[in-house]
């Protein structure tokens, strides 16, 4: 007889299995990030390829190498495509045109710090795309903060592959040619210089807020229309709820509704806020991220209004002009608390857990 | 399912369970057959919830189709009768329909073939009967409730006219996958259905009776109306097609709005679930005089050549069931009930019991074998669960043996649906932690009873010991002190005695 079957425990039920899975879900995620990214490429050309692809590729080596020094197969582990992932989020976080070792610090840090540390896949406390990129925003300022002007990959003046691949290796030859400011960064430098926004939005110079994603900022997120399409694609394919994402985005335009409207001078209105920097990209697919965020309805709510809130008090009051990546990390510190105290009903229980009264239910009909 | 179709059932859906591929068909629409009786009937004495029933027929002996053959012992139990004419053969153990193997006792009994019945009384008319009686005729047939509780229905009748019910809920929900049998008995034996209902409303006092039917039914749901259109006070309700709709406290709170409280019986709120295949029992029961000796089967499954449904006595191999049905292939598995809550067989001897809805024979494709992963808190479980439980955080703390916080968190309350394992992308096989830790639980607090028990008797010893001693002192004092009291007394009779005398002598002296 053999002993496999001596020992193993019969098996139990269910005896049937949806046919989901953690790769399955995690390369929905990444199907729905595709149009974004790839508009983002169209938009930024050759040099954000490169950028992409060298952080994509560390983020893998970082996740492998780990699960070498636990002596862990690391195939199986990279074929979930959690580190893939991972990788992808933080590049599209990224100003396209940055140097190719902020990409691999990137991604190194995002799988080997900021996820296999903590023990890996479901157990990182904090998101690690948002992890590395707060990382290197705080290593590196210069380079986190050098935005081009879209030029769009067919343009003449847009740099080939090989230029490309140089710009990437050995960073941006002539800066002031290419370079240009984010929405939220021009309005901050114009106030702090005391040009209120009636006028500095108002000058030649400023830059377009454009729903079509014509404009300066990270790789992957200025086309907030194809960030939100992804987004309701997940949410149509049950792969998120809208819980995160509303309360997310409810968070940062009820306040800047209300600031606007008493002094637009001071404030950006709704929709720059909506539409600039990675509210969109941070609302569907980076606050969603399953292992960091709340598990029930209601605290799902709470967080995302909470990552909302936060994203645009460091926006209009804290010393950067963008506040996505700080706003989720601090959420998700609060995420165990929340789980803690916000716990679903259960079925003939009251909210505190003690069970219903049979005389109120009765009397129901 | 066209996409329209598929979104409008979305929006109809409730927002607990899962709904998973039903392969009800074709199993459910190939015409029920009847088993030809086979050479052996293994009828357990164990069938129902409480206590097994005591044989009353001895080896060797003749019984006749229906004959009683274990009584019912204790408050809760059921009496179990003969499946078909024949001889009493042995009386011993053979493999219990568990997972585990172990054997547990039935009677074999060999059919003769003539399917010689008893002579029963039958009422002319069961609703000028008290319900009481009604209940005891219930009880004699040895119904249980066939939707796999096993509960004995006339117990549960009697609860229901102890607790003034309101609502009969009539269960034709069938939401476990494969299984069909509930759904035949519907479409072919409606009628029976509706009057086994009735029956049990008047028993039970019952002003209306809500039949709840999955919308993935409609023969079913067709049938059934044309049954009950007669009669205002039985309502046809179909029910959105989700798993486990066909859970009493689901269907409940589906049907009225009325939720169990978690402490409760469904009759403290009004209210009385029973199976469809139970109402046809009763109905055969009381207007023909026939106990529960047979059931329908579903036998379904990819190693299975013709899935369908049949008819067949209690006590019946599944071997004698597949090899009727024939098989494709060898089954990779074998399940007695649904593949969401069914157990796995030890092999194919093993008889059906009152509460078997099917016998599934899967191949290899049919079973999951994913390696469990690490949970990535999805979430797909809390949304899936119909109770409301959080099986993510519940089965960490089980992991990490903290099986008190899981108690905390409703572990009790759960009723180990599957729905969590079902949709978990991680292949967690949750429901396992979870009975896991209820044993572990149940097996502890029934541990702190015992140690309870004997710190109380042995406190109750010291103290009796104590008291004893004590007594013992005390009467050893008092027999002192009367021993003392004795002496001092005859000292002072005797000293009475002497003065007396002395006295006595003197007045003799002085009278001399």
């Amino acid at each position: 007889m053999n002993t496999t079957q001596l020992f193993a425990p019969p098996p139990t039920a269910p005896h049937t299995q949806s046919g989901n899975s953690v790769s399955r879900l995690m390369l929905t995620v990444v199907a729905a990030l595709l149009p974004a990214t790839l508009y983002g490429f169209w938009l930024y050309g050759w040099p954000s390829i490169f950028l992409w692809l060298i952080t994509i590729l560390f983020a893998l080596l970082g996740e492998a190498l780990c699960l070498k020094l636990i002596n862990r197969q690391a195939i199986p582990t990279l074929l979930d495509g959690s580190a893939l992932l991972t990788g992808w989020l933080l590049a599209i976080s990224l100003p396209p045109w940055s140097p190719w070792w902020v990409g691999a610090v990137g991604g190194l840090f995002a799988t080997m710090l900021a996820k296999q540390v903590f023990g890996g896949l479901g157990y990182n406390l904090f998101n690690p795309a948002m992890v590395a990129r707060v990382f290197l925003l705080i290593s590196f300022p210069v380079q986190m903060t050098i935005w081009i002007a879209p030029l769009p990959i067919t343009a003449a003046a847009a740099p080939g592959f090989h230029e490309g691949l140089l710009i990437a290796l050995n960073g941006i030859p002539k800066l002031d040619a290419v370079s240009s400011a984010t929405l939220l960064g021009f309005a901050k430098t114009e106030y702090s210089r005391g040009i209120d926004l009636m006028h500095s939005l108002a000058a030649a110079s400023a830059p377009a807020n454009s729903l079509l994603g014509a404009r300066a900022g990270s790789l992957g997120e200025t086309a907030a229309w194809l960030i939100g399409a992804g987004g309701l694609m997940l949410l149509f394919m049950r792969v998120i709820t809208w819980h995160i994402p509303v309360a997310m985005l409810a968070g940062l335009a009820l306040p800047a509704a209300i600031a606007h409207s008493i002094n637009p001078a001071h404030y950006l209105d709704v929709s720059s806020h909506l539409l600039s920097g990675g509210a969109m990209l941070g609302a569907f697919f980076i606050a969603t991220d399953y292992v960091t965020s709340p598990n029930t309805k209601i605290g799902q709510l709470i967080f995302g209004a909470g990552c909302g809130f936060i994203t645009y008090v460091i926006r209009t009051w804290g010393g950067y002009p963008e506040g996505v990546a700080f706003a989720v990390l601090l959420m998700n510190a609060m995420t165990p608390v929340i789980d803690r105290y916000i716990r679903p009903r259960i079925l003939g229980r009251n909210w505190r857990g003690a069970p219903l009264d049979p005389a109120t239910q009765k009397a129901l009909s | 399912m066209g996409l329209i179709e598929k979104f409008l059932h979305t929006l109809a859906a409730p927002a607990w369970g899962v709904h998973p591929n039903d392969h009800k068909r074709p199993a459910a629409d190939a015409p029920l057959r009847i088993l030809p009786l086979p050479k052996r009937l293994y009828i357990p004495l164990q069938q129902h919830v409480g206590q097994p029933g005591r044989p009353i027929v001895m080896v060797g002996k003749k019984v006749l189709q229906g004959q009683l053959i274990a009584e019912p012992q204790g408050k809760i139990s059921a009496p179990i009768h003969a499946s078909t004419s024949g001889t009493i053969v042995a009386i011993g153990e053979i493999t219990a329909p568990h997972p585990s193997g172990l054997p547990f006792t039935a009677i074999s009994l060999e059919p003769d073939g003539e399917e010689r019945a008893v002579a029963l009384h039958i009422p002319d008319d069961p609703f000028s009967l008290d319900p009481e009686e009604l209940t005891r005729l219930v009880a004699a047939a040895g119904v249980v409730g066939l939707g796999g509780a096993t509960f004995p229905s006339a117990v549960k009748l009697a609860l229901g006219k102890r607790s003034a019910i309101t609502t009969l809920i009539v269960n034709g929900g069938e939401c476990e996958p494969y299984l069909s049998c509930d759904d035949r008995v519907m479409r072919d034996f409606a009628a029976a259905v509706i009057d086994g209902v009735r029956i049990m409303m008047h028993s039970m006092g019952a002003r209306e009776a809500l039949v709840g039917i999955e919308d993935n039914k409609p023969e079913a749901i067709a049938a059934m109306r044309r049954a009950a259109a007669p009669f205002a006070e039985i309502k046809l309700r179909p029910v959105p097609a989700r798993y486990p709709m066909g859970s009493d406290r689901q269907l409940i709170q589906t049907l009225t709005g009325k939720e169990v409280p978690s402490d409760c019986r469904a009759a403290d709120v009004g209210v009385i679930v029973n199976n469809v295949s139970t109402a046809n029992a009763v109905h055969r029961a009381i207007r023909l005089g026939e106990p529960l000796i047979k059931r329908i089967v579903t036998i379904n499954g990819g190693a299975v050549w013709q899935p369908g449904n049949i008819l067949a006595p209690i006590g019946t191999l599944a071997t004698d069931l597949l090899a009727f049905a024939g098989l494709k292939s060898e089954p990779a598995r074998l399940l007695m009930g649904g593949p969401m809550m069914g157990a796995v067989l030890p092999h194919a001897n093993v008889p059906i019991v009152k509460g078997t809805a099917g016998i599934l024979a899967f191949n290899e494709d049919e079973i999951v074998t994913h390696p469990e992963g690490a949970c990535i808190r999805c979430g797909n479980c809390t949304r899936a669960c119909p109770i409301g439980l959080l099986p993510l955080e519940m089965a960490a703390n089980i992991r990490a043996g903290n099986l008190g916080d899981a108690e905390g968190m409703g572990l009790s309350d759960c009723i180990t649906c599957g729905c969590c394992a079902y949709i978990c992308p991680s292949h967690i096989p949750l429901v396992q932690y979870f009975t896991h830790a209820k044993g572990e639980l149940s097996a502890q607090s029934r541990t702190r009873l015992r140690n309870e028990a004997t710190k109380r008797l042995a406190a109750e010893r010291s103290e009796r010991l104590e008291r004893e001693t004590k007594e013992k002192a005390i009467a050893a004092a008092k027999r002192k002190a009367e021993r003392a009291a004795q002496k001092a007394a005859e000292a002072a009779a005797a000293a009475t005695e002497t003065a007396a005398e002395k006295t006595a002598s003197s007045t003799t002296e002085a009278s001399a």
